[in-house]
């Protein structure tokens, strides 16, 4: 943890043998464990209209198919290609990049009509509440909306992946390293 | 505005000043001073605290005094300023926060560096981040000032300069002996005050109302002399294509800055997962998304009420338009209510400049510190050095900040804002997009993202009638006006996404697919977060 942005690097590959040794259950001891204290990661809790169930539907098969000798490296390929994080991976793309095309083409939308189109913006709908306030209002509504979707989607089809994820790839990384970090 | 106003003004804000410097003693005591504490507190800020404070650091006095304002001048416009604000979070929800808390460890530059060849990296991030930030506190500083001669009633020249000069200086206090952990406590201290004060009014104004909307609405309408026309777009950015354009400009710049700010990253460092940044957000999101709503209401009771003459009068921009509300709510300008509310009001926005220049204080001295000084500098340093540094830097950034804001004395408040949100979008957030979801971007890619955004965003403003060519320019005197948009955003954001593609589909370098790899397995899963 010492190179200026914090990332672990290099030693990996010359001492495989010592890396095998190493690589117990018993490495994960003394300063490291604090690390895997989450404050903040509590229970995962169904969200409305979604019973517990669905928790398991996402679940995704473990990421560990690799052999421990594998250099630092690698540790992140491996764990790159498996199908866990794959998975992980395409759960997020699906939901934000739809999710991004989605508000800001509204936003852009809502900024141009507004710009270019005062009169289809000033017709009144109800009492002085025009088009233009209305679609003003959605744009926070939605917002509002697509965070809460977001939140609920991330914790009910990412975290627990994820967070397993990152438990199996520092373990790796560990053992590549030989357990000396 | 009488005596008793200023007073109790004064009043309340040497008590806020009080309680900061207090804050600023009691959480630096015993503290050794790691990088670790300076620039994000020890990371163990809850994601409610992180919440307000991200909200404290982006609500700022052009929010709060500049939108209502805007509002009660033109209507539905000003209204068009808090959509784009509030829009903007999703973009940092969905694509920045999570991501960067769990590759980065205190600047945006450790986000890109981590793929990169360091050195010219950090140079160019951390250059674009300290101008950014640079900017936007010469705007606060301005607003400061100007704030002062309007709430006080002392017009004078030399009461400005001591304003900007006080502000910059207790910024520097609490920046360089509170570091993060006091300036985030400043931060949640000012949204609480500030939250507070804007739902007293908002309740004040409905009640007025009787609860209802549509007559507010119709009763603003009636007193703007626009009728119909105020409740619509089309008054402020409606005239020829060049305001249009130039609206639409500062909509892109507004939308895509927020994921740029220096000092909002840097937000994300504070709280231990990418899960609670997420949360953090969330929380941002409901307070940021609030006070917005709350700000409509301020903007339309203060046309009804006060009228939009009355405000005009008091400050051609609308700044007032908020205060001079809060005395009419009292009871007027001799009862004690009015006089109450106004000197909360005014303290309030004392308060909001204070705590978010320390936040952008903070993180431009990160940047300095942290991706300049420790790649232009090679000597040995230790992590305890590197905070003395930031010290060092928060001073001197303060003390160029203070300069500039003396200079710039008379230039609109939100126009500083929007450019620094331009060139944010123009210059950080290509660079952090593409690192964070482009397998092949190189070294190469990333300098040119960030000087392809920084310098168009940075020269189409000299370039542009603010600086020069019209009346109410910065040098009326001459002529050099090229580019006939105020907001560079509409043709510089383009450009920095250009420039970085360009730049990496040009270069030799073959991308590091492990360093690849690392980055989205980190980024994605929170592996080897710090």
């Amino acid at each position: 943890m010492q190179s200026s942005n914090g990332r672990p690097r290099g030693g990996g590959t010359e001492n495989p043998a010592d890396s095998q040794e190493r690589h117990t259950p018993s490495a994960f001891g003394a300063p490291e464990g604090t690390r895997y204290d989450d404050p903040w990661y509590d229970a995962l809790a169904s969200g409305w209209g979604e019973s517990a169930g669905d928790v398991t539907v996402a679940a995704v098969p473990p990421a560990r198919p690799v052999p421990d000798e594998v250099a630092t490296a690698d540790v992140y390929l491996s764990v790159q290609r498996s199908a866990a994080f794959q998975e992980v991976r395409s759960r997020y793309r699906r939901f934000v990049i739809p999710a991004v095309a989605g508000f800001l083409t509204w936003y852009f939308g809502y900024v141009v009509a507004a710009t270019t189109a005062p009169g289809i913006m000033a017709r009144r709908v109800v009492g002085a509440v025009n088009v233009a306030m209305l679609a003003g209002l959605g744009q926070f509504l939605s917002t509002f909306l697509l965070t809460w979707a977001y939140v609920r989607h991330a914790r009910l089809r990412r975290d627990r992946a994820a967070l397993e994820l990152r438990w199996d790839t520092q373990e790796l990384a560990r053992g590549a390293r030989g357990g000396v970090s | 505005m009488t005596g008793n106003h200023q007073s109790l003004a004064l009043l309340l804000f040497s008590a806020f000043v009080a309680v900061t410097l207090g804050i600023t003693t009691w959480v630096s005591r015993n503290r050794r001073g790691s990088a670790e504490e300076f620039y994000a507190g020890g990371r163990l800020f809850s994601p409610m605290e992180n919440g307000f404070a991200i909200a404290g650091d982006y609500m700022s006095a052009a929010s709060f005094l500049g939108i209502s304002g805007l509002i009660a001048l033109y209507g539905y416009d000003g209204l068009l300023y808090s959509v784009g604000f509030l829009v903007a979070w999703l973009v940092v929800l969905f694509l920045v926060a999570e991501l960067v808390r769990n590759c980065g460890r205190f600047t945006l530059a450790d986000v890109v560096a981590a793929r990169m060849r360091e050195r010219p990296v950090r140079i160019a991030a951390g250059t674009s981040s300290v101008t950014v930030s640079v900017l936007y506190l010469v705007a606060q500083m301005v607003g400061a000032g100007s704030l002062v001669a309007l709430l006080l009633g002392r017009t004078g020249e030399a009461a400005q300069a001591w304003t900007v000069i006080g502000v910059g200086a207790l910024m520097v206090v609490y920046v360089s002996l509170g570091g993060m952990r006091a300036t985030t406590w400043i931060q949640i201290v000012k949204a609480v005050l500030l939250l507070g004060g804007t739902v007293a009014l908002t309740v004040l104004v409905l009640v007025r109302f009787h609860g209802d909307f549509d007559r507010l609405l119709l009763a603003a309408a009636d007193r703007s002399g626009h009728g119909a026309a105020f409740l619509a777009p089309g008054l402020k950015y409606g005239g020829d294509w060049t305001a249009r354009f130039d609206f639409i400009s500062l909509g892109l710049a507004l939308v895509l800055g927020t994921a740029g700010l220096p000092h909002i990253l840097s937000r994300f460092y504070t709280v231990p997962t990418a899960r609670a940044a997420r949360r953090s957000v969330v929380w941002s999101i409901g307070l940021i998304g609030g006070f917005y709503l709350m700000t409509i209401v301020l903007g339309f009771g203060a046309a009804a009420i006060v009228g939009p003459d009355t405000v005009r009068q008091s400050n051609a921009a609308g700044n007032t338009a908020v205060p001079l509300l809060a005395l009419d709510l009292g009871g007027g300008a001799n009862s004690t209510g009015g006089t109450v509310l106004f000197a909360v009001v005014a303290a309030v926005a004392f308060a909001t400049i204070l705590a978010v220049v320390a936040g952008i204080t903070l993180a431009s001295s990160a940047s300095v510190a942290h991706d300049l000084y420790a790649s232009l500098r090679r000597r040995r340093r230790t992590p305890r050095s590197e905070v003395a540094v930031a010290r060092v830097a928060a001073i001197g950034i303060g003390v160029v900040a203070i300069a500039l804001g003396l200079l710039a004395r008379d230039l609109n408040v939100a126009f500083l804002v929007g450019l620094a949100f331009a060139v944010a979008a123009s210059a950080n957030l290509p660079v952090l997009l593409y690192s964070l979801f482009w397998r092949g971007f190189t070294t190469r890619g990333a300098v040119w993202a960030v000087y392809g955004g920084l310098v168009p965003a940075l020269l189409l403003v000299a370039l542009s009638p603010v600086v020069s060519g019209s009346p109410e320019s910065l040098f009326p005197g001459v002529d050099f006006q090229y580019f006939p948009l105020r907001n560079p955003g509409l043709l510089s954001i383009p450009l920095g996404f250009l420039a970085g593609w360009l730049g990496t589909v040009t270069s030799a370098e073959i991308p590091d697919e492990a360093k690849h790899a690392e980055t989205e397995v980190r980024s994605l899963t929170g592996a080897g977060a710090v």
